[in-house]
């Protein structure tokens, strides 16, 4: 029943874009019904997936027939239902919050275009998860990448926004190429399609190792690990902000799940991928938050700040698979933990974080950190919904960040404490610890610039604070961060299900709240909150304000807000200690005379992989194949002609060549 | 029962005392009178009943900064056993949430002092973060060494003399985690070398330049709070370097009493003798108590 329920959300939002098509286009209606269809595909799609942990028996299957497919099975286990969850609640949220971000009257073009998109990504990210098909899987991550496609190039006037398209598309096809060779070499070695546990011990070693770096490719390519990032800053910089919200927060997941899925399919893992997935977690961590902290770019530096997340929920990925080599039970279920409710709380602040980015940019219409500034009094709202983002982003008590980050160091401290195979892991420990230092000194500086001190420029002076349409959502992120920091204990009884769903051979011994005591963290943090509160009331009830004066600058009469510490000197220490990754490149103006003109400086971090390795690369390949220019003219009648030749030659391989030569030589 | 008391007393009384004693040992090496060890008790009565100023600029964040510097510190105050006594409140895992909490602190302060829009403020933060990128790793190496030593995750019992204390195995990465975390200290505590609370340029400063626009019981809590640090993180490094214990409340409460003054005095005189680093060099000290600590623990598994 919690089956069906799903795939009805999985239908309903697939067709929730379509009667805004019906509707003339400067008309509103259309928005409003594709937002109450999500809403309600939400609801159900919830419901299902929530419904499903609490429901007994074995898990429910049905039976999709379709001639291209043969008959491909979807089912509802815990470890579906468990990614559902982000799927179906940031589905319902966006096009409410689209409803005050992108509305119909102000985007005619494009904007029955995205919600017709929004349904079909969500319905593909419905189908990957639940289908137990390689078919069915891929059908729906085609409908999910490629329909993300049309999301991220939704302003298909600027350039920069084509341009991040076309790599998101040149990226997820190399990515989708992988998973049909995986899917295929399965079928051989298998016998079948179906998605179902097989013995890893029966194959060859080397086989073993295709399978996982094909998978590790293809779905590595869309959870955006660390070599394998190059296309997400681009994209999830310049696509409209709910949809960098559901990219980041959710699509990444579905990579996650990929990898999760696989490896839950294949038992006795080699110990060296736990070890592998580790250290490209601890990578993807360390250098996704060392860029975030070099870029200008608001939605840049979050969309860096994914490529980290992804490193911790890897690095949790990576523990349970080297426990599950090393037979070691309560390793397994705490690095699963850290990882899915890692999956959880990503999409959660990171959406919250994209949405609060969106409104930021929606009233000034500006991405550069260092042109806002004070936003905090004339948005209070999207200030204290992003500081809430950004302290649950730093893994911060008392919200839901550090409950997940805390799973992934118990399971590292207890490596340490318990040596054994794959203890070299417990280097995590320090990275993980820099990488939350990082991540403080990078919110520091976005909300301090951003939403703190004086508005540094006209268009963050006259910001305003955005419709209820996308407070709603942000409140609601909010309130789902600060529901899983204040009770963990509320989530148990959603990672027990799908630990066991993932881990057939070694099951834990015990419930992942036993191991690790939620309930005393969510007692302390309820007690930190009330104890700051209680100190404010006490503050406001005893002192009085006896004056209000400009900000002591050190005796300087008129600070004005030009020389506030802008984000960019902010971080300048960290760029330069990490400055032989960062690479950050200043352009310096020269200044000549004694009254030299106006001049301008700047300086960016480019990307490691894109701009350092892929695009030179690719210019020498296309200088290399140069020569192939001079078949490619331009002149119709070239074309022609090479038409004519492939006919001619096509022709030819059905002539029958053989019969004559046959029967010539017959006689 | 009586030992929570005690703890309890310890933690909200004893605070103000340290800066007090540092002040006087550094008044003594100088050749002064200096003012009372009790000092800092005045200060902080007069301070709280003094009015409130404003920068125009702040808002609720500038305000929340103090508030939860001081819940989190309290908070870790409870997490820590002081010296033989058992802590209020132990679970497995509280080394973490003992560590993240200053990271709560670290940003709500910073994020105060960026409130003011002042240059200097948004300097001393940009310092205050990037510092800890440096020693927070440095934190948790030595607690994974003293982790692996006791075989458990309770700050409770990684904190008692682990058996065999006086064997090179045991006593090596100790001594070096010893040193790792007394630079820690006087890091996270904004001591000479990294910082000097009492310098007269603010241009050089780290935690004294964040605070600049904070007035009044504002900047008494700080004050407090910060007092409140040095104990907590003091107590850390005391189990390290001095883990005696008899298991009797009035042996070791007295005795836990006098080791934090005997810190407050080392803290006093590395502070006399010692200039404050260049900026640019702070992160060079860091990175050797990093790699002091980490060495600790390579030397215990390898």
């Amino acid at each position: 029943m919690f089956i069906d329920l799903v795939l009805w959300a999985t239908v309903l939002a697939a067709f929730s874009g379509l009667p805004g098509f019906f509707f003339p286009r400067r008309s509103s209606g259309g928005e409003r019904i594709a937002a109450v269809l999500m809403g309600v595909a939400a609801t159900l799609g919830l419901a299902g997936a929530g419904g499903s942990f609490f429901a007994s028996g074995p898990v429910p299957v049905r039976t999709l027939t379709w001639p291209a497919l043969g008959s491909a099975e979807v089912g509802l286990d815990p470890l579906s239902a468990f990614f559902l969850v982000p799927v179906f609640l940031m589905g319902g949220l966006g096009p409410l919050y689209g409803l005050g971000y992108w509305p119909q009257r102000q985007h005619p073009s494009n904007g029955q275009k995205l919600r017709l998109f929004w349904g079909l990504t969500i319905a593909g990210m419905a189908l990957v998860v639940v289908s137990r098909h390689a078919l069915a899987l891929l059908l729906g991550w085609e409908a999910m990448a490629l329909s993300a496609y049309f999301l991220i190039a939704a302003e298909g006037h600027r350039a920069e926004s084509r341009r991040t398209g076309w790599i998101y598309l040149i990226a997820t096809h190399a990515g989708t190429m992988a998973l049909l060779a995986l899917f295929v070499l399965w079928r051989r070695i298998t016998g079948s399609y179906a998605l179902a546990p097989m013995d890893g011990g029966v194959l060859s070693i080397g086989l073993m190792n295709l399978l996982f770096a094909l998978a590790l490719f293809g779905f590595g390519v869309k959870a955006g690990i660390m070599p394998l990032h190059f296309w997400l800053p681009g994209a999830h910089a310049n696509a409209p902000s709910h949809v960098s919200a559901l990219m980041s927060g959710v699509v990444l997941k579905m990579g996650i799940y990929g990898l999760v899925r696989w490896f839950s399919l294949l038992s006795n893992p080699p110990a060296a991928w736990g070890g592998l997935i580790f250290a490209l977690g601890a990578v993807s961590g360390l250098l996704g938050v060392v860029f975030a902290i070099g870029q200008h770019d608001l939605k840049r530096l979050l969309a860096y700040h994914s490529v980290e997340n992804i490193g911790i929920i890897l690095m949790g990925l990576g523990l349970a698979l080297l426990g599950r080599s090393a037979h070691r039970p309560e390793w397994v279920a705490l690095g699963l933990a850290g990882c899915f409710l890692h999956v959880w709380n990503h999409s959660l602040f990171k959406s919250l974080l994209f949405l609060c980015a969106g409104s930021v940019l929606h009233a000034t219409r500006t991405r550069q950190i260092d042109r806002l500034g004070g936003l905090a009094k004339a948005m209070p709202w999207t200030a204290a919904c992003f500081l809430a983002g950004a302290v649950a982003i730093c893994g911060l008590p008392p919200l839901n960040g550090f409950v997940s980050e805390w799973f992934v160091y118990l399971g590292l401290f207890r490596g340490t404490v318990e040596s054994g195979a794959g203890s070299g892991a417990v280097f995590g420990i320090p990275i993980l610890a820099m990488i939350g230092a990082l991540a403080v000194a990078c919110f520091v500086k976005v909300f301090g610039t951003a939403f703190l001190g004086e508005p540094r420029t006209d268009v963050a002076a006259r910001a305003r604070e955005a419709p209820l349409a996308m407070r709603l959502p942000m409140l609601a992120l909010a309130g789902c961060c600060a529901l899983i920091g204040l009770a963990p204990m509320l989530v148990v009884p959603f990672l027990d299900p799908a630990i066991a769903c993932w881990n057939a051979e070694d099951q834990p011994a015990q419930s992942v709240g036993r191991l690790a005591p939620l309930a005393v963290i969510g007692i302390l943090a309820v007690s930190l909150t009330l104890c700051v509160v209680g100190f404010a009331v006490f503050f406001a009830r005893r002192c009085d304000v006896s004056r209000r004066g400009p900000t002591w600058d050190c005796g300087y009469a008129h600070p004005t807000p030009r020389m506030q510490y802008t984000a960019t000197s902010f971080a300048q220490t960290i760029v330069l200690l990490f400055g032989s990754v960062l690479n950050p490149r200043t352009h310096r103006p020269r200044v000549t005379g004694l009254f030299p003109l106006a001049t301008r400086s700047q300086s960016h971090v480019d990307d490691a992989v894109l701009d350092r390795i892929l695009i030179p690369a690719a210019e020498r390949i296309r200088e290399h194949l140069n020569w192939f220019h001079r078949f490619q003219r331009g002149l119709t009648q070239h074309y022609v002609l090479y038409i004519l030749i492939a006919l001619l030659f096509l022709l030819g391989s059905l002539f029958p060549f053989k019969t004559i030569l046959e029967h010539g030589f017959a006689r | 029962m009586i030992s929570i008391l005690f703890h309890l007393t310890v933690l909200l009384l004893l605070p103000p005392l340290l800066p007090g004693v540092i002040t006087k040992t550094k008044a003594w090496f100088a050749g002064r009178t200096g003012p009372s060890v009790f000092q800092p008790y005045y200060d902080l009565s007069k301070l709280m009943q003094r009015g409130l100023v404003l920068s125009e600029t702040a808002t609720w964040v500038f305000r929340a900064g103090p508030l939860v510097t001081l819940a989190t510190a309290l908070l870790a105050g409870l997490l820590i056993p002081f010296g033989g006594l058992r802590a209020p409140i132990s679970f497995a895992g509280d080394l973490i949430l003992f560590a993240y909490l200053f990271g709560l602190a670290r940003f709500f302060t910073t994020s105060a002092a960026l409130d003011t829009g002042s240059a200097f403020e948004g300097m001393g933060s940009a310092r205050e973060v990037t510092f800890a990128c440096l020693s927070e790793p440095a934190l948790f190496f030595a607690l994974m060494v003293l982790a692996k030593l006791s075989g458990s995750l309770t700050l409770a019992s990684l904190l008692h003399a682990p058996a065999g204390a006086l064997s090179a195995n045991v006593a090596a990465p100790l001594v070096l985690i010893a040193i790792g975390l007394f630079i820690v200290l006087l890091a996270e505590t904004c001591r000479i070398p990294v910082d000097d609370p009492t310098t007269h340029l603010e241009l050089t400063m780290i935690h004294e330049a964040m605070v600049l626009d904070h007035s009044g019981p504002l900047f008494g809590t700080i004050l407090y709070a910060s007092a409140v640090k040095l104990l907590v993180l003091g107590s850390l490094l005391l189990h390290v370097v001095a883990p005696f214990e008899t298991g009797r409340l009035w042996i070791d409460g007295p005795l836990f009493i006098l080791e934090i003054l005997a810190l407050a005095i080392a803290i006093g005189v590395t502070e006399s003798v010692m200039a404050r680093l260049q900026m640019r060099h702070v992160p060079y000290l860091l990175v050797g108590a990093l790699l002091f600590c980490g060495f600790g623990f390579v030397l215990l598994i390898r």
